[in-house]
């Protein structure tokens, strides 16, 4: 597909994208410190993924390969939009496959397929401050990230055990980057936390309402915050996957009829079709 | 004993100005470890302005504060970098507000808010946490049953004995207290000011305490401020202030109270 003629390459001007830069790199330079960007106007509204596009426009190159997943799926409606936003936008390629793909943008999941040093990981985050339903002023939260004063994070934590028997925060489980700063990992899943933990590419997180960027550079440190006696436990599944089996993968609870049968499948579809498809042996050697 | 001999606390000359108005003014006063120190005066003396320099919480337009930490050495309270401050603030003071809901959070339970301090100084094991939050709610008479509970379903003494215990729970040398008593009722009042008194005596613990009510001064303080237009007029033990006050306006406000 080729750019559309009426808009620059990937939608923003390049001041603009010069600007972001900018804040990505000073991003890059303080692992999981919250760097203020002045967020642009785009055409879709806030909370679809404003602040992820604002980074991804801002770093793509015509060589490039883009995959956009929600929820770990490439054909859901959003991940479908911004990945035609980018086609018509720029005429890069995009692809499904995380092998292939240099830029992945995602809403919540890293997919199961390890990433590599040559991609780039762009979460869109909806809330990136942790601190915020602990502590309601903007002001505190700044003065507590500079002072290193994360007790707080730790009050919310014991509340999950004192009121469930367990740390039951699921997604937007707040870490610790670099032994510095706590850090929000958007609304990933915890069972996603550990790729965070010296990931090879690198990690790029955008939010566009609260214009905020922050960044794990390559083979960051990133610990799961908890407490010695109920230690980070990541999610498990009770069976595998019910199209390709796989049991290390992230399951979703799908409902396929009225009668209220379901059936948890992996949520990253590109992990899962591949699967099935070695499973089904190489094209043109079935029987 | 010597280490009455350097004050906990010694404040001189502490004035602060609210643009042109006044807040207090040439403040200078000492507290020793052990101590309970009353500040009594009517609404708009100035007694909260004075409690919130001492607390560090207001910077003073003028004057100096000083503060013996715990390794003996003397410090200047304001010159005090922000990080220090606050480490001082979460484990050799605390403060107890008149109103409970400013120095609780409301949303969290009773445990997470008397443990919110030790997870501040680094404390991670929930299970020896929760043990120091229940041992603590068992010194302020508050039943191990209600941990988990919020402090939205506590009743008012409750709430305040909560607030002390959240504030008692890293062994503080220094309490401030505004109005502890205030808005409860007699017999409320009465088993809170008890358990104040035997907390600073067990604890050797120093307090400041800023209340209009003379009954609950007479009960606590060894040693009163009285206030007035921001100044301190009189200075002096307890009993000697309250049954032999020198000055008019003292002795106005002692023979106003209202004898039962």
């Amino acid at each position: 597909m080729t750019a559309c003629a009426s808009y620059n390459f990937a939608y923003l001007d390049e001041q603009s994208k010069r600007t972001i830069r900018r804040a990505i790199l000073k991003a890059i330079a303080i692992p999981g410190y919250q760097v203020p960007f002045p967020s642009r106007e785009m055409p879709m509204p806030y909370g679809w993924g404003t602040g992820g596009v604002q980074v991804t426009a801002s770093i793509l190159g015509p060589d490039d390969i883009l995959k956009v997943i929600d929820q770990g799926a490439d054909d859901t409606t959003n991940a479908v939009s911004i990945r035609q936003f980018f086609a018509r936008t720029t005429g890069i390629r995009t692809t499904t496959s995380t092998q292939k793909a240099t830029i992945i943008q995602t809403r919540h999941r890293i997919p199961e397929a390890p990433l590599a040093e040559r991609q780039i990981i762009v979460y869109q985050v909806p809330i990136p401050e942790p601190l915020r339903f602990l502590e309601p002023r903007e002001s505190e939260t700044r003065q507590m990230h500079a002072l290193e004063d994360y007790g707080l994070m730790h009050v919310k934590l014991y509340e999950d055990i004192a009121r469930h028997g367990h740390i039951a925060t699921a997604y937007a489980y707040p870490v610790m980057v670099e032994a510095r700063y706590v850090m929000d990992p958007s609304p990933t899943p915890k069972f996603d936390n550990p790729k965070m933990h010296l990931s090879p590419a690198l990690q790029l997180f955008g939010a566009g309402r609260e214009q905020r960027i922050y960044a794990l550079p390559p083979y960051t440190r990133v610990v799961s915050l908890d407490f010695e006696d109920h230690p980070f436990a990541r999610t498990r599944f009770d069976a595998p996957c019910a199209l390709c089996g796989a049991l290390d993968a992230y399951l979703d609870e799908v409902v396929v009829d009225d009668a209220g049968g379901r059936m948890f499948v992996c949520s990253d579809t590109d992990y899962c079709a591949g699967r099935r498809a070695r499973a089904a042996g190489p094209p043109g050697a079935a029987t | 004993m010597r280490t009455r001999e350097i004050p906990l606390l010694s404040a001189e000359g502490l004035t602060k100005f609210y643009g042109d108005r006044l807040g207090c003014s040439g403040v200078s006063l000492d507290v020793y470890a052990g101590e309970v120190l009353g500040v009594v005066g009517e609404s708009g003396s100035g007694k909260s302005t004075l409690l919130s320099l001492l607390s560090t919480q207001l910077r003073p337009t003028h004057g100096c504060l000083q503060y013996c930490m715990r390794d003996g050495v003397v410090r200047d309270l304001f010159a005090l970098g922000e990080a220090d401050r606050r480490f001082l603030l979460r484990t050799d003071w605390g403060f107890v507000h008149q109103d409970p809901r400013l120095g609780l959070r409301m949303g969290v339970s009773a445990g997470g808010n008397v443990g919110e301090r030790l997870m501040a100084v680094g404390w991670r094991n929930y299970g020896r946490i929760r043990a120091e939050a229940v041992d603590w709610l068992a010194r302020v008479e508050i039943e191990s049953e209600r941990v988990d509970d919020l402090p939205t379903t506590y009743s008012g003494g409750m709430r305040q004995r909560l607030q002390i215990a959240k504030n008692m729970v890293t062994a503080p040398r220094l309490l401030f207290m505004d109005e502890p008593t205030g808005g409860l009722d007699v017999s409320v009042q009465a088993r809170l000011l008890d358990l104040i008194r035997g907390l600073a005596a067990d604890h050797g613990l120093a307090v400041v305490i800023v209340t209009h009510d003379l009954a609950v001064a007479r009960l606590l303080s060894h040693r009163l401020i009285v206030m007035r237009h921001g100044r301190v007029i009189e200075t002096g033990l307890t009993d000697q202030v309250l049954d032999d006050p020198r000055e008019p306006y003292t002795q106005l406000l002692v023979s106003a109270n209202l004898r039962g």
